[in-house]
């Protein structure tokens, strides 16, 4: 009689073979459900360079608004983004600094500070179109602005400002305790530990975040619209005064028109120079993050 | 002033002067400055109730609560000009709906993937792309909804089938909707998954379950409130989206919850009276604020529904 060998295995059979099996599917399913977003920003992305890129040039960049879409161009919508984005810079960044240190570094610790907070988590949910309307109705109308650089800067600055003071807020409370203490110990009063120790500690935080809250701002078009800058523009911006059109609302006007006329063409050539710019951004923004980041 | 005891002990000395900071005589001057800065979020908030209430207190002078919320007509630009909002908020829900059935399973696949099967290197290079997503200005979307996704991919599918698609419709403005909210859904739930402890984890694989299953029976299950509150963050942010709806979803109001059809949203009208010139003071012009008023409730509900969600359910694992 031969003799019996036992054979020993560890592989699974029956029911577990099958629950391991479709584990191990699952990856790949999931993987492929983590793409899609991806591949869709990768085929628009595709598809506009192929469509734009042609008529990208500098006569594009530098040219007017027009009826005729190849003399139709960027440069005065360029030159508003720009003016918008400064003034909205100037007006926001100390304001959310400032509130950002209120609330981490001298708030009293009581229901007051505790409404703020809850409040500018409350504002920077509520739709930019809101925005929209109060800068209408408030800085175009009673303030008598008009849809003004002023009116709109403004108006991006209140849209900004919470989630400019959310990051700066998280920046401040990254600042370790320790640094304060040693600066109060030999001597320094409050202000003078925040505005030395604490502030320069959370700069790239709050660059970062700055930095995020001026591309959102940069692409922001329905907001705009609202205060009555959905205008033709055909001449250069030099002061605050000045009615004004940004690269996102020259890039609706364009989509909106009839497509046999050509328009969607300088879309598409429009969204390869606003995508780049927010981009561009988005990429300073994480190189900041990851250069100055705390263990 | 500090008391001998402090000066003397260290770390007495530490905490008196965490809680009495010196401080110079004109310092108060900057301390004031810095919670007049705080005061200008609270100014914002009245500032948009004030405006809300009062402009929609004109038009409800002309147009009665009944006809608002009963009427199920919205037509103010044409006579008989009739208010009910229903249209509007049918289109709004229109496209939440059919975003999320798009969005919340591929997002929360991605949650799942990144917080649980992807190696460090694998996760490194994915979260960088979806958050470049999260980053592409809106009229960017809508422009792809209409020449992308309308004209060159459904139109021509759809026309196989004999089905005869709308230039403007709901399912090409939810289509570009869901890619926008994706990186919402995907980070807000994964940091949900990556907080539950390992424990957990580790006893469900000691019992012999496998990776999905722990995923699926007990990562998710742990973290659903966090992703519970990203899906209503992400609902709140589709309804106060703007540009996408109403350049893809087109400017007919519609009492319609099918994809397939032109719509309007509350946002898509808010836009189109801000593009035209109706003059201040007018039915039509007033009701701009009627609508907005809706919104910014709606879009509140959800926030402080996810806020307190969030708050309630934190700290149940720790």
């Amino acid at each position: 009689m031969a003799a019996v060998r036992a054979h020993v295995s560890l592989r699974a059979t029956g029911a577990v073979a099958r629950r391991q099996f479709v584990s191990r599917v699952s990856r790949y399913v999931l993987l492929a459900a983590s793409l899609v977003g991806i591949i869709v920003l990768a085929y628009l992305t595709y598809d506009t360079l192929n469509t734009g890129a042609s008529r990208l040039s500098w006569d594009f960049l530098n040219s007017y608004p027009s009826r005729f879409a190849e003399r139709a161009g960027l440069r005065s919508s360029i030159l508003g983004s720009a003016w918008v984005m400064g003034v909205t810079v100037l007006l926001a960044f100390p304001v959310a600094i400032g509130t950002a240190i209120w609330i981490e570094e001298f708030a009293p610790k009581n229901w007051l500070v505790t409404a703020v907070k809850l409040n500018l988590a409350n504002l920077a949910g509520v739709p930019s179109i809101i925005y929209g309307i109060l800068g209408l109705t408030i800085f175009v109308r009673f303030a008598d602005l008009g849809p003004s650089i002023m009116a709109g800067a403004l108006t991006l600055a209140l849209m900004i400002i919470p989630m400019t003071v959310i990051a700066a807020e998280e920046a401040i409370k990254q600042v370790p305790q320790s640094i304060r203490d040693a600066s109060l110990a030999v001597g320094a009063t409050h202000w003078q530990t925040v505005r030395s120790h604490v502030l320069p500690e959370a700069m790239p935080g709050i660059m970062t975040g700055i930095i995020l809250a001026i591309s959102r701002a940069a692409g922001e078009t329905a907001a705009l619209i609202m205060i009555g800058a959905f205008t033709f523009i055909a001449f250069d911006n030099t002061s605050v005064k000045d009615d004004f059109t940004t690269v996102p609302i020259q890039i609706y006007n364009w989509t909106i028109r009839p497509s046999q006329q050509g328009f969607q063409v300088n879309a598409s050539a429009a969204i390869i120079v606003l995508m780049g710019a927010v981009l561009t951004l988005n990429l300073l923004a994480a190189l900041i993050r990851e250069r100055f980041r705390r263990e | 002033m500090l008391t001998r005891a402090e000066f003397e002990d260290p770390n007495l000395l530490a905490l008196a002067l965490r809680r009495r900071p010196l401080r110079r005589s004109g310092e108060f001057v900057i301390v004031g400055l810095l919670t007049l800065c705080a005061a200008i979020s609270l100014l914002t908030t009245a500032l948009i109730t004030y405006v809300l209430v009062s402009e929609a207190a004109t038009f409800f002078q002309e147009v009665s609560f009944r006809e608002f919320f009963l009427d199920t007509e919205w037509q103010p630009l044409f006579k008989p000009v009739s208010f009910g909002i229903w249209e509007l908020v049918a289109g709004t829900a229109n496209v939440v709906f059919w975003s999320m059935v798009m969005a919340l399973p591929l997002g929360l696949a991605t949650a799942i993937y990144l917080s649980e099967y992807a190696a460090p290197r694998t996760r490194r290079l994915l979260k960088p792309m979806l958050e470049a997503l999260a980053g592409v200005p809106t009229v960017v979307f809508a422009y792809f909804a209409i020449n992308v996704i309308t004209l060159e991919v459904l139109m021509p599918a759809l026309e196989t089938v004999g089905v005869d698609l709308p230039v403007f419709n709901s399912f090409a403005a939810s289509l570009m909707l869901a890619v926008m909210i994706l990186p919402t859904i995907a980070s807000i739930s994964e940091d949900a998954m990556a907080s539950v402890p390992r424990d957990l984890r580790e006893a469900a694989y000691g019992l012999g379950s496998t990776r999905l299953e722990v995923a699926w029976r007990v990562v998710v299950p742990a973290a659903l409130s966090g992703i519970v509150a990203s899906v209503l963050l992400a609902i709140a942010r589709v309804v106060g989206e703007t540009m996408i709806v109403a350049i893809a979803a087109g400017s007919t109001p519609n009492l319609t919850l099918s994809p397939f059809e032109t719509i309007q949203t509350m946002t898509g009208f808010m836009l189109q009276v801000g593009l035209g010139d109706a003059r201040r003071g007018t039915t039509d012009y007033q009701s701009l604020f009627a609508v907005g008023m809706m919104l910014f409730m709606i879009t509140l509900l959800f926030n402080v529904a996810a806020t307190l969600l969030v708050r309630r359910f934190r700290e149940e694992y720790e």
